[in-house]
């Protein structure tokens, strides 16, 4: 899985020249993800070594050493994930770029929106986050930025819909 | 764009003059008459021999008396359905009201109308009655008024499509049907060759041929045979026959009302898709045609079930009629091919792919035994979105996609990354800039 390498792609993405101006995602996204990582995985490390351990014998405990392996895989992995997710206003567009190995660029004129949903769950909101949808009428366009502080949701939830209000076009 | 006017338009009319509200023809409770009639009998195929049993058990005034309930209970729940059906066109909208239990209310805008389609099945044009379908994104289910009287019909999606248009509310009643010219008749003839031309008419006919001896000898049991060879039997039926008469006396027209589309041998379908709608039209050119020079084109519009422009057709006639769909526009004859290496990706089918970007157009094609080419007027992208796989990565390739708001997305397959990204910046700033000339919903205003 693990063969893009950060530079190159870095690199690639430096080139647009209509220099966009990108932001990238909160911190307390990555601290999130990671925390639901530890929060799944870790309980279950020691309750298969206990449990295998103390059942079936030491031998058995290595099998503790699968979720361990996918806790440490995981957490650098979401770090890049986390890091490779940008977005960029422009006066006509949404840009949202994202993925590390699958990169995915879309585009989206502010005109197309046919609506914008902001959603947060519990642990979101816990963190102080809250994703920003936006739809048109293909069903295929995923334009979603998984997570932003509440204040900057806000502040672009409005900014879409004005923008979209005023550059509006039928279907 | 006209939305605001029209808004402001309702209250006051509304005001004025009071909604005229209309039912359907008084032979829509018919309709649903068979349905008590279609339960019992699907009572009795399903289970035979308990139908039997129960059959003999009853006395001759038992079964009068059944029947007497279920046809009045059948006319009954017709009757009752009509009466609590009503429709009226009002300045804005189409309302429909039905539902006798839960209530409900339709409110169809005008000016979002994508299609309207009279349709008549075989029985309905006996009655000499026809159902009035339209199209609205986003609903599933289709808003259809069944059934009118066929002059009725014909008025009524006058009215519409005038009014739809942005014709004063005043003057709709008399605009009248909008005069058609004939763009493309598909004879008969031409047609039978073509499905006889088709591979899937001959595949589900030699399935259907094939499939049940070979069970006979395998299982040697009746019922097997019958299970698996009916259904095949009517899939090659339907894939030929029934495209056969479904697509019978094809015949494209224009209007000022858009594009007047008429077809079928038993069951009569008319369609009328307003200026402006079609998101998508796509050239199909399957590898048995290709020496005939013949074409199936295809189109989608946001709501439409339907997608056949032209059944079959030359391709230069074809061409002509996409021009009257998508003004101004025509089909490229060459399109760039992707980079040598897209070979590592997709081999052997790569050559297949192509594209090309006119002023008014996104041109892609794909496909190697059955070409298929898709035109998307910059107008109507949606959004555009760039894809890249490792592997893609590694010979430096992209594909770029775009999405239309009839569901449907285009793909430009396998070309050189950097190209793809100019391609992606530049069909966002294309269809922006395209869609300010495009023509308004109300497309007579």
């Amino acid at each position: 899985m693990e063969t893009g390498s950060p530079e190159t792609t870095g690199e690639t993405r430096d080139e647009s020249h209509d220099d966009p101006v990108w932001r990238g995602l909160p911190r307390d996204l990555l601290r999130m993800r990671r925390l639901l990582l530890v929060v799944w995985l870790a309980p279950l490390t020691l309750g298969t070594a206990l449990l295998l351990g103390l059942l079936a014998g030491p031998a058995w405990a290595a099998f503790a050493l699968l979720p361990l392996g996918l806790l440490l895989w995981g957490w650098p992995l979401l770090g890049r994930n986390w890091a490779s997710w940008r977005y960029a206003e422009r006066a006509d567009d949404l840009l949202i770029s994202r993925g590390v190995l699958w990169r995915e660029e879309t585009i989206v004129p502010y005109g197309r929106m046919q609506l914008v949903e902001v959603t947060s769950g519990p642990v979101a909101r816990h963190f102080g986050l809250a994703s920003v949808q936006l739809h048109t009428a293909a069903a295929a366009t995923d334009a979603l930025i998984p997570g932003l502080e509440p204040a900057e949701a806000e502040r672009l939830r409005d900014r879409l819909t004005e923008l979209g209000q005023a550059r509006s076009a039928g279907l | 764009m006209t939305t605001p006017d029209a808004e402001t338009d309702v209250p006051t009319r509304d005001g004025k003059q009071p909604v005229v509200e209309q039912r359907l023809h008084p032979v829509t409770p018919l309709r649903r008459a068979w349905a008590p009639v279609a339960v019992l009998i699907g009572w009795g195929v399903h289970d035979p021999d308990q139908a039997q049993r129960q059959l003999t058990r009853l006395t001759t005034t038992t079964l009068l008396l059944g029947l007497a309930a279920c046809l009045v209970g059948g006319a009954l729940y017709g009757f009752l359905t009509w009466w609590f059906t009503h429709f009226a066109v009002t300045d804005a909208e189409l309302r429909i009201r039905t539902g006798l239990l839960f209530r409900r209310t339709a409110h169809i805008r005008l000016e979002r109308i994508q299609a309207v389609d009279i349709t008549q099945p075989l029985l309905a044009r006996i009655a000499g009655v026809a159902k009035l379908k339209l199209d609205v994104v986003g609903t599933d289910k289709k808003d259809e008024l069944a059934y009118l009287g066929e002059a009725h019909a014909r008025a009524l999606r006058a009215e519409l499509l005038a009014r739809a248009a942005g014709f004063a509310p005043e003057t709709a009643h008399e605009v009248g049907e909008a005069p058609a010219r004939q763009l493309l008749h598909v004879p008969a003839r031409v047609l039978a060759v073509s499905l006889v031309l088709t591979g899937s008419t001959w595949g589900a006919l030699a399935a259907a041929l094939v499939v049940p001896p070979v069970l006979w000898f395998a299982t040697h049991s009746l019922w097997t045979v019958l299970a698996t060879g009916v259904p095949l039997l009517g899939a090659a039926g339907a894939s030929s026959v029934g495209r056969f008469i479904s697509e019978y006396d094809w015949t494209v027209g224009e209007s000022p009302d858009g594009l007047r589309i008429d077809h079928g041998l038993l069951d009569r379908t008319h369609e009328t898709v307003p200026p402006g709608r079609v998101q998508t039209v796509r050239i199909v050119e399957p590898l048995l045609w290709r020496r005939r020079g013949w074409v199936r084109v295809e189109l989608d519009v946001a709501g439409s079930s339907n997608s056949v422009l032209v059944p079959v057709a030359p391709r230069e006639i074809a061409e002509a009629v996409i021009g009257q769909v998508l003004p101004g526009v025509t089909v490229p004859a060459s399109l760039s091919r992707p980079p040598r290496r897209a070979g590592w990706c997709l081999p052997f089918w790569w050559r297949g792919y192509g594209i090309a970007v006119t002023d008014s157009v996104f041109v892609s094609r794909h496909g190697l035994l059955s070409r298929s080419i898709a035109l998307v007027p910059h107008a109507k992208v949606q959004s555009v979105r760039l894809e890249q796989g490792p592997w893609a990565r590694f010979k430096g390739l992209a594909d770029v996609r775009v999405d239309t708001g009839a569901n449907r997305t285009v793909t430009a397959g396998l070309r050189d990354a950097q190209e793809a990204a100019e391609l992606l910046r530049g069909q966002a700033e294309r269809s922006r800039t395209g869609r300010r000339d495009a023509r308004p919903d109300r497309w007579m205003a």
